[in-house]
């Protein structure tokens, strides 16, 4: 594809564990791509809003805050709401195995726990968004 | 005769190292401590600079390296502390009955984000988080709850708060009166520490002017009227589980607790009057040695401070007395119970460290809040340690450890350095306004991040020793039915309560806030006891303070 991939790198939610996102911010511009990191306690109008604006490729949500299956279906449904198909939606941060089943039927692209390496996420959102 | 007993040392020395790199080093991994301090191969009279009285004394006395107490173990073990708190009130009362039920000696209580944020439950941005990461609590109804049939009297316990911290400690002041147990005999610590919220946890409410305001009128509060309560817990946890080093977690945490003395100072308290409340909490890692220093290193540091340059007469000004948790951040996913080891090992740094204070993890929280199974084999961690290894039978035993001195010496050294470098900055709250301590921190993450992907740094389970087809570890579910229950009750309790006494309380409450030589915590109470929710009052603050927002930088 052409240009650099845009990514939006969101903290939904109330958790101030910015640890992780920060991290993928950084490699996610080292590998290349352009990164929009909205800072905490977004709202998902305020991530989807975001994402709109920037032109986002994809959208990476970090949540530790165990309100994953609210608030991820509503970025989700927001998305679509506002006509947004084409963006690739990942997530990571503390998510159990049926959750993150539950989550890619509604329509995430890739799910990260603890310990995924950056390189993995980094490979995932090229091959996921040249696709 | 001296002088040939070194020539003779310095000549085995000589000796070692010709013989020590005849061997070559193993390749691959780092031999650095996890913070990227670099260890020679061997510490010696040679390479350690210590002089016993100055460095270390004795235990219970300045510079307190070797512990605050002069019995430390042998007099009395440190306080068994376990975290908890999920659901509501009730659910959480349970767990803190069954944790007494088991030996535990101290309660701890985990509030959820909502609460921590300073949002009732049933704000809009409460939603899917009630009750998900500690217990949710909105009004003095729900304190009464949690420690139904606990008797304020005879427990200490613990509050993780810090930006409603003093409507938490005002409702748990409530609680008391109503089981009529005098003011002056309530125990315990509410974190309070702001200034590390915007640091690194990031879960503030108000700009940190205001904020300090607040912390300082609930230690001139706490002075008057609660003299055992600890009101500010200056914290390093949050700093290292936020990705810093241990350096930075001892010289961040330590800078804050200056911030403080200093607010105290400006307010016009004596720092003899306040200084022996203050008590710290710091991480446990895994890089063994490291973490020892850094405990030493901050007690040295302190007294060291406070005696000579806030000029504190009164010994009990001078000791640091912390809390220690073994690091959520070193726990692993993939093969989660070997974060019972990891624990086991980071506990025992603590111990080691001399911690008045512990709370061991439970091996799966990487996955969720932990199950019932999980924490009781976490308190089991701490009480074979105390009872079965012997390694409480001596004071401080690691002392004079020539590695282990001359770690807490560089430690020390390189928390120095960031003091000045604060100070050049204007001190800790301009640092926070230029993100200084927030890069810091996410460059020394950054740092170890990149070690552990090139293989320099291993981690069991997840970048060598795999495991395939990991068989799934039962994780505690948080039933989302709560929401709704605690919704209701908060709705129920403003629906019940004399309408008029707390429109009123909260009147006073901002009339108050607006003038900065008023103390908050007297009408903090009133207003607790006309049942006005911690969101109201929150409310009402943000209202004449405004709110905090940060610049993010990655």
């Amino acid at each position: 594809m052409a240009g650099k991939i845009r990514v939006v790198v969101a903290k939904p939610g109330l958790d101030g564990h910015d640890r992780g996102a920060k991290i993928i911010a950084r490699a996610l511009r080292d590998a290349g791509m352009e990164v929009i990191y909205t800072g905490l306690h977004q709202t998902p109008e305020q991530i989807v809003e975001t994402a709109i604006q920037e032109d986002a490729d994809a959208v990476g949500i970090s949540i530790l805050s165990g309100a994953h299956m609210t608030l991820v279906p509503r970025i989700l449904e927001l998305l679509r709401e506002n006509g947004v198909e084409d963006v690739v939606v990942v997530v990571g941060g503390t998510i159990p195995d049926d959750d993150a089943d539950e989550l890619r039927k509604l329509g995430v692209a890739g799910v990260f726990g603890p310990g995924a390496p950056t390189t993995e996420i980094v490979d995932f959102l090229k091959g996921a968004v040249a696709a | 005769m001296a002088t040939t007993d070194r020539e003779e040392q310095t000549g085995g020395a000589q000796e070692w190292r010709r013989r020590y790199e005849t061997t070559p080093e193993r390749e691959g991994e780092l031999f650095s401590t996890i913070s990227g301090v670099e260890n020679e191969p061997l510490y010696s009279p040679e390479n350690t600079d210590l002089d016993y009285e100055r460095d270390l004394g004795w235990p219970g006395a300045y510079p307190f390296t070797r512990g605050v107490y002069p019995s430390m173990y042998r007099g009395r073990l440190w306080t068994m502390r376990q975290f908890a708190g999920f659901g509501t009130a009730e659910e959480t009362n349970a767990r803190f009955r069954y944790l007494l039920e088991h030996g535990q000696t101290g309660l701890s209580t985990a509030f959820d984000m909502p609460t921590l944020m300073g949002y009732d439950s049933d704000h809009a941005r409460s939603l899917g988080e009630v009750g998900r990461e500690g217990v949710a609590i909105d009004s003095l109804a729900d304190m009464e709850t949690l420690f139904a049939g606990i008797p304020l009297g005879e427990v200490s316990t613990s509050m993780t708060i810090n930006g409603p911290a003093a409507m938490l400690l005002a409702f748990y002041a409530c609680v008391g009166e109503e089981q009529d147990v005098p003011l002056e005999r309530l125990r315990g610590t509410v974190q309070t520490d702001i200034l590390k919220e915007y640091i690194a946890q990031k879960e503030w409410i108000f700009p940190p002017a205001p904020s300090m305001r607040l912390v300082v009128d609930m230690i001139e509060w706490c002075a008057e009227r609660l003299p055992l309560m600890h009101p500010v817990s200056i914290s390093g946890y949050h700093i290292r589980e936020a990705g810093s080093n241990a350096a930075q977690e001892l010289a961040f945490t330590l800078a804050d607790g200056f911030a403080y003395v200093e607010a105290c100072l400006e307010r016009g308290l004596d720092v003899d009057a306040f200084a022996p409340r203050l008590s710290f909490f710091f991480n446990a890692h895994l890089d063994f040695f490291e973490e020892i220093a850094k405990y030493r290193a901050a007690r040295r540091i302190w007294a060291r401070q406070l005696r000579d340059k806030y000029g504190a007469q009164d010994p009990r000004s001078w000791l640091m007395r912390f809390h220690t948790q073994t690091a959520g951040v070193s726990l692993t996913a993939q093969q989660p119970e070997v974060n019972l080891i990891r624990t086991a090992i980071e506990a025992l740094a603590a111990v080691l460290g001399g911690t008045q204070s512990l709370h061991t993890n439970s091996f799966d929280e990487a996955l969720a809040l932990p199950t019932e199974h999980a924490v009781r084999l976490a308190l089991r961690t701490q009480q074979v340690i105390a009872h079965e290894t012997g390694v409480v039978n001596t004071i401080d035993p690691l002392g004079g450890s020539y590695y282990l001195e001359q770690l807490t010496n560089e430690l020390e050294r390189q928390a120095y350095d960031y003091f000045e470098r604060i100070e050049e900055l204007g001190g800790v709250v301009p640092a926070i306004e230029q993100n200084f301590m927030q890069r810091e921190i996410a460059e020394a993450s950054f740092r170890y991040q990149s070690e552990v992907e090139r293989g320099e740094r291993v981690i069991v389970g997840v970048n060598r020793y795999e495991q395939q087809d990991e068989q799934p570890v039962e994780i505690l579910r948080i039933d989302p039915a709560l929401e709704q229950k605690q919704i209701e009750r908060v709705q129920g309790v403003r629906a019940r309560r004399d309408a008029a006494a707390a429109e009123a309380a909260l009147t006073r409450l901002k009339e108050d806030a607006a003038h900065e030589d008023r103390n908050l915590m007297e009408p903090i109470m009133a207003a607790s006891r006309a049942y006005v929710t911690m969101g109201e009052m929150c409310d009402a603050l943000r209202d004449v303070w405004g709110t905090w927002r940060e610049t993010p930088v990655f």
